[in-house]
């Protein structure tokens, strides 16, 4: 396979793991304030601080409201990250590697392009947005069932799952890294009720609320979300679960070319140091600096596959 | 121009139905309108989710347009057909024997058939080809013969395409959307498949591999996602089953070009190119190219890989060789051409040019080295305006021009909102080179202009494709 398609499998995944997750964002920015009577513009600040698109926000605008925050989020061509800019930058790539992608899968990723372009043309008012978000859901769902569905297991395969899980692990941890005061323990005491407006941004931000649920029911403490986001080996939008799959890849590719890298070291050394301590161990040391740490191992490790695998001359 | 109505390929001149499209008219009577609007419809709906688009020069970047496909086929009986490509075989095999000789031994110029500055002064002549031996002998590896028709009998070449003829993608795509749509069609009517096209191609390619230890590797090399015709590139890659690459995914490494791979570089024996030989190689064409790989040339010079097709070739679609088509054919085969020539004016000889600049409302001008029917002059519809501006330009440098009467081309039906409706054509058929031989696949892109009376097919300019249907006589 070439450097450059490996490059744009891993970045086409990245982008569609990114527009899924903002317009997840979005949603619940939304949801928050439609069902609680104490929230307010504000909220969205926070809310695009977890997508990491505030500072651009900041220097657009002059003040925060709703609307501006949601075109922000969903359309602007000024934000790199937006639903609309991350959807044409996966198809693009998707465009660039079209010889290493089945037919289904280059139709899902076009369709899905066509189809949220149509959605997000103009300005979305809060009567479409249900729908603007479902057409978004529906289609990066539809790319990655058709890469699940008929993709061969090879290396092309490993270096779309690295690009996704790279992208779902670094988004967690931002998520985690701007909401960590609340779930330092002593914030409210043990048991208390999960109705707070910060957990529920989190656990819904990663679609995380159901299968909480299943674990904890509906009386928590925010070391056991911490901890269901962080470590749980069953949640796949934990932590530990995009690790792990981008180590397990990692290693499809070392037997496959019958050499490891540097990346593979790197993996396992950030395996090593972040997930082989329990959550107490972690609050210890301080969420916010593990988060930090572990945010700066994942970019630098993405850089070393880049090299690693020949992605640029 | 003259008043005989014009020749439709479905009608003939005196609405008789012409027989290969007995049954598919008989096909059509069952049909309804609003069902064909319906699939007319569906079809573009495939196009555009497939993105069998291209990209418009001079528009915002990536700009990705649709070209118009329409529904009706264009039928050819067998018989036409084998006629048609022995003449394109004959004259693809001239073409190549042309191209070795004017960069060895110019027989042809010592024989006086063209004169030596028709060579030598054209900018499609490159001097670095000169003896150099391309892998199998074969120049034009790939070519598209574009022919009119404008009689039962009478077909025109109207061009050669010698270095990179484009559109076969949407010969393939064509066929695969008519299938879905009206597989009974295909049940009723005997159509001769092209979608071995791909299968071919990859073989007449490795064919002409340099001496390699085991299969030969095979890329396509492509300007990148901006260029017009990426789509076609990149399904060719994908149908052939090789790899899609750009100049900066290349390099000369140990005496052969390589491409970086996510295991190092690997050396390429056959490189399918579909960028001009400007943008070749830095080091021994045009130094700014981007696109490039420098080096290229020596390995290539070397025998160290194939570039199809070779370098140099575009001299032989060049407007003004092709006014002499019918001495190469003659003086290479030794017979007659089969196909015939549109009779052409060189601009270029003083008669010429007095004639054409007393006649130019009844004549096409076109430029030597343009192409995709930019900067041509149609003088039966052109404005004061556009004769009076293209007199100037013949009187500046009337060697940049060539000029053909205007041809009453042929009509084949299209589906228009209010029923058929005849529309002019031409017809690109694609041939294969290898030293296994010539293959031609039945039948070829035909585009057809979308406006009432327009003579210009060109993509670019607002013409469409049709399904291109060879019958099993």
């Amino acid at each position: 396979m070439l450097g450059k398609t490996a490059n744009g499998l891993f970045w086409m995944y990245r982008y569609l793991e990114r527009a899924e997750n903002t317009s997840r964002l979005v949603e619940t920015g939304q949801r928050i304030a439609l069902t609680r009577l104490d929230s307010s513009d504000g909220e969205w600040l926070s809310i695009m601080q977890t997508a990491g698109v505030a500072d651009g926000y900041l220097a657009h605008h002059d003040e925060v409201t709703k609307e501006a925050a949601i075109d922000w989020m969903l359309r602007a061509r000024d934000n790199p990250s937006s639903v609309l800019s991350t959807i044409s930058e996966a198809r693009q790539n998707a465009r660039l590697v079209r010889t290493a992608l089945t037919h289904d899968v280059w139709e899902a990723m076009n369709g899905c392009y066509m189809k949220v372009r149509g959605a997000l043309a103009r300005r979305v008012n809060e009567r479409d947005l249900p729908a603007a978000i479902d057409c978004i859901q529906q289609h990066t769902a539809l790319v990655r069932g058709t890469t699940q569905g008929t993709m061969l297991r090879n290396d092309i395969f490993n270096f779309a799952r690295i690009g996704t899980y790279l992208e779902r692990a670094d988004n967690i941890a931002r998520i985690l890294d701007v909401k960590y005061y609340v779930l330092l323990p002593g914030v409210q005491s043990v048991g208390s009720s999960i109705d707070n407006v910060q957990w529920e941004t989190i656990l819904r931000s990663v679609s995380a609320r159901g299968g909480f649920r299943m674990v904890h029911g509906n009386q928590a403490s925010p070391v056991d979300i911490a901890n269901f986001l962080i470590l749980d080996r069953r949640m796949p939008r934990s932590l530990r679960f995009s690790i792990t799959k981008i180590r397990d890849n990692l290693d499809y590719l070392a037997s496959d070319y019958g050499a490891r890298l540097e990346s593979h070291a790197q993996v396992e050394t950030l395996v090593h140091r972040f997930l082989s301590h329990d959550i107490d161990a972690i609050f210890d040391y301080g969420l916010h600096e593990y988060l930090q740490d572990l945010l700066g191992a994942l970019a630098g490790l993405g850089r070393q596959i880049e090299i690693d695998y020949r992605f640029y001359e | 121009m003259n008043d005989t109505p014009i020749f439709d390929e479905m009608w003939g001149r005196d609405e008789a139905l012409r027989a290969p499209y007995a049954r598919f008219q008989h096909w059509l009577e069952g049909e309804d309108m609003a069902r064909l609007r319906a699939k007319q419809r569906e079809a573009e709906e495939v196009f555009r989710l497939t993105g069998i688009t291209f990209n418009v020069y001079g528009r915002a970047e990536a700009e990705e347009r649709l070209i118009p496909f329409d529904i009706i086929p264009r039928i050819i009986s067998g018989r036409e057909w084998l006629r048609l490509s022995k003449g394109i075989e004959q004259r693809v095999r001239a073409i190549n024997a042309f191209l070795h000789d004017i960069y060895h031994r110019q027989e042809i110029v010592r024989a006086g058939r063209i004169p030596e500055e028709a060579i030598s002064r054209n900018d499609a002549f490159l001097p670095q080809m000169i003896g150099v031996e391309p892998p199998g002998g074969i120049y034009t590896h790939i070519v598209g013969i574009d022919l009119v028709r404008t009689g039962d009998d009478q077909f025109y070449v109207l061009e050669d395409n010698a270095r990179t003829p484009s559109g076969v993608s949407y010969m393939l795509e064509n066929r695969e959307t008519m299938l879905q749509m009206f597989p009974e069609l295909f049940a009723q009517n005997r159509v001769q498949p092209v979608q071995s096209y791909p299968a071919d191609l990859r073989r007449s390619l490795a064919a002409c591999a340099p001496a390699t230890m085991g299969p030969p590797t095979v890329a396509v090399l492509t300007p990148g996602i901006y260029n017009s015709a990426y789509f076609e590139h990149a399904f060719l890659a994908d149908q052939m089953g090789v790899e899609l690459v750009e100049g900066n995914d290349l390099r000369v490494v140990d005496g052969k070009v390589a491409m970086r791979t996510t295991q190092g570089y690997q050396p390429i024996d056959v490189l399918y190119r579909r960028v001009d030989d400007d943008f070749l190689d830095p080091l021994n064409f045009n130094p700014d190219s981007a696109l490039g790989i420098p080096g290229i040339m020596d390995v290539y010079r070397a025998g160290g890989i194939t570039i199809a097709n070779a370098p140099g070739t575009g001299i032989a679609d060049d407007k003004a060789i092709y006014s002499y088509m019918p001495e190469i054919v003659e003086f290479y085969t030794g017979e007659k051409a089969l196909l015939e020539n549109v009779p052409t004016w060189r601009c270029s000889e003083a008669d010429a040019l007095a004639y054409v600049l007393d006649n130019l409302q009844d004549l096409v001008v076109k430029e030597v080295h343009g192409s995709g029917g930019y900067g041509m002059l149609i003088g039966p519809t052109a404005t004061k305006k556009d004769l009076a501006e293209f007199r100037r330009k013949l009187k500046a440098r009337p060697g940049n021009y060539i000029a053909q009467p205007t041809l009453s081309l042929s009509t084949v039906p299209i589906f228009t909102r209010k029923g058929l409706a005849p529309r002019h054509v031409d017809l690109r058929p694609f041939v294969l080179v290898s030293p296994q031989g010539i293959n031609i696949t039945p039948g070829g892109l035909t585009r057809v202009a979308l406006k009432k009376g327009s003579l210009v097919v060109n993509s670019s300019q607002g013409g469409g494709t049709k399904d291109t249907w060879v019958l099993e006589d």
